[in-house]
């Protein structure tokens, strides 16, 4: 497999001297344009996988390489998205929007001279979230589903090569929750970026996922890889059938086994 | 039987109406109190005020009457006006210095750890310096004069505004950190898209408290190095034991007080309004 994002026994502790590491011998690796998630109980390491992937924290062992090559500084290919939308209340949703543009190259010296291109752009792919004509909006204008979906669009912004997501439906009610899934499958299908998304939710992981990565508690380390083969586009229905089911079983019992041993 | 069921529903909507109108009256006239509260309030303090002075015979040395204190304000008008302006002044002058300084530190120790391990500790000392204390050093080196009473005025307002300032910028969300970091940001980018806008309603909130305690430096100034100034009124007035004269310039510090804070609070509403109306964590 041609991997796009690869950790080979990587290991890491925060803060100085020898901590209790957080990640341990954790290998995994991720094909170009794959859907990836990421499950396991929580405090497992999940968080610093993704600090890892984008380059924000630089493991004490091991090797990291993303995109073909070894992450030595911030990637600058990714888009993250949280929980928490953190979106900045002071901008329109719109400028929130622009906000990485401001920042990542090329666009950073280009967006003065087309502005007018790099907003329509961003209205674009806010219609395409459900929030056409919504831009001019405050954050707060907004409701918690709305903002997490307009905190998906700045992460695709940039059309990043690779998106991350941690827990971002985590806050959500069961609808909005499952409309989301639908949202990010469509975006996902047209624009074919790697994905890995971190999630407390074994349905959604199933639903989304090419494959899975079952980790265990702390110190984390994949116990478990599930290749997810339903055939894409997937239909919300398929979360009912049995197939569907058995798999979110089985994942079931490799996190209750990683708790067990925590 | 169908016009009995229109009038039926008709009187049911009349009476529907009758009672939204009735609530209506009632939040209208539960607003119309809540504007009135404060005036209210403020009349029947000084009505309680001279009724006590009047039943117990107090000395007009010891607590004059709200009357006696309106006959001084009047007598004594032009003096009043004239001092208070010269303590608006000195204020201000100070206000805004404390602003520039307040600013660049706060920024500055919001910025980097380094700063503010180094010189938060120092601030903290000078703040707990009563600054009456330092006035006569001020006269000393500047006499008697304006300059005492702007640099008072400066020393005891800044503070607040360092400490502000420096807490909207050290309380970043992480996350927004890691997304802007993720992209490439430089440490000044995220300052600039992210710091600043953030701190300012730290800043706006900070701006009510350092005009109050900026009147107050200027006023403790004014009384023991000018020769101006509704402290310098007070100094005299007190010298002459006219007491009246002294709880008049008390009320033009309460009445000018009043009007510079609720400026801060306009200027406040009006630049950080998003703050209030997104509940910012402040």
């Amino acid at each position: 497999m041609n991997a796009f994002v690869a950790l080979k026994d990587v290991t890491h502790a925060y803060g100085s001297g020898d901590g209790f590491p957080a990640v341990e011998h954790l290998s995994l690796s991720i094909a170009e344009g794959e859907f990836a998630a990421v499950v396991g109980p929580s405090g497992c390491g999940k968080s610093t996988l993704m600090k890892l992937a984008t380059g924000l924290q630089f493991p004490r062992a091991g090797t990291i390489l993303v995109g073909g090559a070894p992450v030595t500084e911030p990637v600058r290919i990714a888009g993250m998205a949280f929980q928490n939308p953190t979106l900045l209340p002071w901008r329109t949703t719109l400028e929130n929007l622009l906000l990485p543009l401001e920042i990542v190259e090329p666009h950073r010296s280009r967006l003065k001279r087309e502005r007018a291109a790099y907003v329509s752009r961003a209205e674009q792919l806010l219609a395409k979230v459900g929030l056409a004509g919504q831009g001019g909006k405050y954050p707060w204008e907004l409701s918690g589903g709305m903002q997490q979906r307009a905190s998906l669009c700045r992460a695709l912004i940039h059309e990043p090569r690779l998106l991350l997501l941690d827990e971002p439906f985590g806050a959500l009610d069961a609808f909005t929750r499952e409309e989301l899934w639908c949202v990010i499958r469509d975006l996902h299908a047209e624009r074919r970026m790697t994905v890995v998304l971190v999630t407390h939710d074994l349905r959604e992981a199933v639903f989304l996922a090419d494959r899975i990565f079952c980790m265990s508690a702390r110190p984390g380390r994949v116990v478990a890889e599930r290749v997810v083969d339903f055939p894409r586009p997937r239909d919300l229905e398929i979360t009912y059938t049995k197939a569907f089911i058995d798999i979110v079983h089985e994942l079931r019992g490799h996190i209750a086994d990683a708790r067990k041993t925590a | 039987m169908n016009a009995e069921a229109d009038s039926v529903s008709a009187a049911a909507e009349a009476e529907a109406r009758a009672v939204r109108e009735a609530a209506a009256r009632a939040r209208a006239s539960r607003a119309r109190r809540l504007m009135l509260a404060p005036w209210l309030c403020t009349i029947g303090f000084f009505l309680l005020w001279e009724a006590a002075c009047r039943i117990f015979g107090v000395s007009s040395y010891v607590l004059p009457t709200p009357s006696d204190i309106l006959d001084a304000i009047v007598a004594y008008w032009w003096p009043l006006l004239f001092h208070s302006f010269h303590t608006l002044w000195m204020t201000t002058a100070g206000f805004v210095i404390a602003i520039v300084f307040g600013l660049v530190l706060g920024l500055a120790l919001g910025a980097s750890r380094f700063v503010h391990a180094g010189v938060y500790p120092l601030l903290v000392g000078f703040n707990a310096i009563p600054k009456v204390a330092v006035v006569p050093i001020l006269v000393i080196r500047f006499g008697v004069g304006w300059l005492p009473a702007v640099l008072t005025a400066f020393m005891i307002s800044f503070f607040p505004i360092v400490v502000n300032v420096a807490t909207g910028l050290a309380t970043i969300e992480p996350e927004v950190e890691d997304v802007l970091r993720a992209l490439g940001a430089r440490k000044l980018d995220i300052m600039l898209k992210v710091g600043v806008p953030r701190s300012l309603p730290y800043f706006f909130g900070s701006l009510k408290v350092a005009i109050t305690l900026a009147y107050v430096g200027s006023v403790i100034a004014e009384y023991n190095a000018s020769r101006n100034g509704i402290g310098n009124l007070m100094a005299r007035a007190s010298a002459d034991f006219n007491v009246p004269l002294l709880f008049a310039a008390l009320i033009a510090l309460a009445v000018l007080g009043i009007m510079i804070y609720a400026v801060m609070a306009w200027l406040e509403r009006r630049m950080t309004g998003w703050a209030q109306r997104s509940q910012f964590a402040a």
